[in-house]
């Protein structure tokens, strides 16, 4: 950690991961892994110039009550309490600007099965002229709950922040308590660990690529992808004994080992998809009115995706080639090597193709160290002690960073941030490009975790 | 390319259908009939409002709908309207900030309205419980008529529980319909 003047503080050029506070000072993360920390001046820091630090600057003035000085955007991000005489702390939506201009405002409680939040379109006739979202509906109080606990106790907490990218949490969680306490898991542990965040991967790929398909009407796509996902739950039951692997990743190594018949379920699940899939990529590239729907719609710019840092196949549909599984990398990835793809289109069908080939690898990956899992035991208790680190895992949506604090056996604080956090601003901007009946499959190609950032 | 799919698929055996529970069958029967609810038959539209999840229960909600489950089969069906629901399926922990959303999605339902509670969440917060964030529970914020527990609940169970309701309310013809082509 760097401890730095406002000054330094603010002139920092880098790749912005995250900011939060706590009583004393202001923490920001950078790619791949740079801390700073600036002592807070009466309950205040300066505010940081990146567009990304905005969504955290509200949130910690909503967390902690800490004020970022000079800050563009000061609206709430998950405080939502009605005060008994009605008010509530969110402002009202400023009026549409121009004519023909309209509003259609959406959520929390959407048509399909997903999590709760509220959108406000502007628009122009069909077109999209500006969306501003409003969070905080899934607010939980996760992080308050984590506080005071041992690590191993509140592994229960990380692994329910975003309950698809459950095992990348869990892992982040894990790998930022064994910097702490400065010890490591066994090997085995660490190869089973990448088994579950590669299966996991692979079924969140396989359903968003089929939905994204359902949602421009092809339902023959959508059940094949479902079909595969469903799948490999199905394995992940077979050989861990949970369908999405909560609560298996511990810190200091796993809870379960691969059971009898789950290698070979796993197994046979990579097969299925591997067999069928060049069949459906073709559906994908065959009929002219799904590209139609998925070509040019949603676009990211370079420029954007790089401003904000963007990770996971948000980011590397527009041009960045992280993958914290490389940089700033953690085991067992460094002896398999992993081909990165990157587009430059930004669009959805950019983002599905990002999708598809690392749906490739992930096979490759899983194969790889089913065939070579070393020997040497699940787990190792983790020492009581105190001390601070930082734990990376690329979930499926990009890097998910979780930073804590131990003092005495047990977490004074800790922070953790979600990739979806730096998306959600980039679909903002994405759905300004298209027209308004496009919003739900722009929507589910980025698709953003609305649990991973109420917290 | 398609059409060979669908065909290779139309040949395969199809999943044996699922029955529900009798206890549990009989159990809400008990307690829906000590309700006088209406009889809805063997149909029933589903309004699912997320009040507070990790996003587990929603993941497996929705693969209730997969070939492999294939809720629809049933009778039962999710909608986007309330105006068409006749179940209001909760999950998550009641959290202080859906509170309002969940009351006026009750609000827009037709009465009989049956609550069910998807998830440990949803049963009494959960891993969540104590948190002042969070108001502990779907029954925090209306009476609940079926809870299916389970973090998150696996898309069988969740079927099981939602054929319970209907075998408590439907008519009593035993199997007549279920699995079977219209």
């Amino acid at each position: 950690m760097i401890l730095c003047t406002a000054e330094e503080w603010q002139a920092y050029e880098g790749r912005f991961v995250a900011l939060w506070t706590d009583a004393q000072h202001a923490y920001a993360l950078y790619q791949p892994g740079t801390l700073l920390a600036v002592p807070l001046a009466e309950g205040a820091y300066p505010a940081l110039k990146h567009p990304g630090a905005s969504w955290f600057q509200r949130l910690a003035h909503d967390m902690t009550g800490a004020i970022a000085t000079g800050a563009a955007d000061t609206r709430p991000a998950i405080e939502q309490f009605r005060a008994p005489d009605g008010t509530a702390p969110w402002p009202d939506f400023a009026a549409p600007e121009g004519e023909g201009a309209h509003v259609v405002s959406v959520g929390p409680v959407h048509a399909a099965i997903i999590e709760p939040g509220h959108f406000r379109f502007t628009l122009r006739g069909e077109q999209v002229l500006k969306l501003q979202s409003r969070f905080g509906y899934a607010h939980k109080g996760t992080l308050a709950l984590m506080r005071g606990k041992s690590p191993r106790l509140a592994a229960r907490f990380a692994a329910r922040i975003s309950g698809d990218a459950t095992v990348a949490h869990s892992l982040a969680y894990a790998q930022a308590a064994e910097a702490a306490l400065a010890f490591a898991p066994p090997r085995r542990a660490v190869h089973l660990r990448a088994v579950m965040a590669e299966i996991e991967r692979l079924a969140n790929h396989a359903s968003d690529i089929g939905a994204i398909a359902g949602d421009v009407g092809f339902a023959f796509l959508d059940s094949r992808f479902a079909w595969h996902r469903e799948s490999f739950c199905a394995a992940a039951y077979a050989a861990f004994g949970h369908r999405l692997m909560m609560d298996i990743v511990v810190p200091g190594g796993v809870a379960s080992d691969l059971r009898p018949k789950g290698e070979a379920a796993i197994l046979s699940s990579l097969d299925a998809l591997e067999t069928e899939l060049p069949s459906l990529i073709r559906v994908f590239e065959d009929y002219a009115s799904l590209q139609d729907r998925l070509i040019g719609t949603g676009i990211i710019p370079v420029e954007l995706a790089s401003a904000y840092a963007a990770g996971g196949y948000v980011g590397r549909a527009s041009g960045q080639n992280a993958d914290s599984r490389l940089t700033p990398g953690y085991a067992p990835y460094e002896k398999f090597g992993l081909v990165v793809p990157v587009e430059q289109e930004g669009d959805v069908a950019a983002r599905i193709r990002i999708r598809l080939a690392e749906i490739t690898e992930s096979i490759r990956l899983v194969r790889a160290l089913l065939a070579g899992l070393p020997d040497d035991g699940l787990t190792v208790a983790p020492p009581a002690g105190s001390g601070s680190g930082i734990g990376v895992a690329e979930s499926f949506r990009g890097p998910v960073w979780t930073w804590l604090r131990l003092d005495n056996g047990v977490i004074a604080d800790l922070f953790i941030a979600d990739p979806s956090t730096l998306h959600w601003p980039l679909l903002e901007h994405a759905v300004t490009t298209s027209i308004f009946a496009d919003f739900p499959v722009i929507n589910k190609s980025v698709n953003g975790s609305y649990s991973g950032v109420d917290l | 390319m398609v059409w060979r799919t669908v065909a290779r698929h139309l040949l395969l055996p199809q999943a044996a259908p699922r029955a529900a529970d009798p206890a549990i069958a009989a159990s809400l029967r008990a307690r829906l009939a000590a309700a006088s609810a209406r009889r809805l038959g063997r149909s029933l539209a589903i309004r699912h409002v997320p009040a507070g999840s990790c996003n587990g229960c929603e993941l497996e909600l929705r693969a209730t709908q997969n070939l492999i489950y294939d809720l629809t089969q049933y009778g039962l069906t999710f909608t986007p309207s309330p105006r068409h629901a006749d179940v209001l399926l909760i999950t998550g922990v009641a959290g202080r900030n859906m509170a309002e959303a969940v009351r006026q999605t009750r609000e827009a339902m037709p009465d009989p309205v049956f609550v069910v509670a998807v998830g440990d969440c949803a049963v009494d917060g959960g891993v969540f419980k104590g948190s002042p964030a969070i108001l502990g529970g779907a029954d925090a914020l209306l009476p609940v008529d079926l809870v299916i527990a389970g973090c998150p609940p696996t898309p069988g169970q969740i079927v099981d529980g939602l054929l319970a309701l209907l075998e408590a309310h439907g008519d009593k013809k035993e199997g007549k319909a279920r699995g079977a082509a219209p």
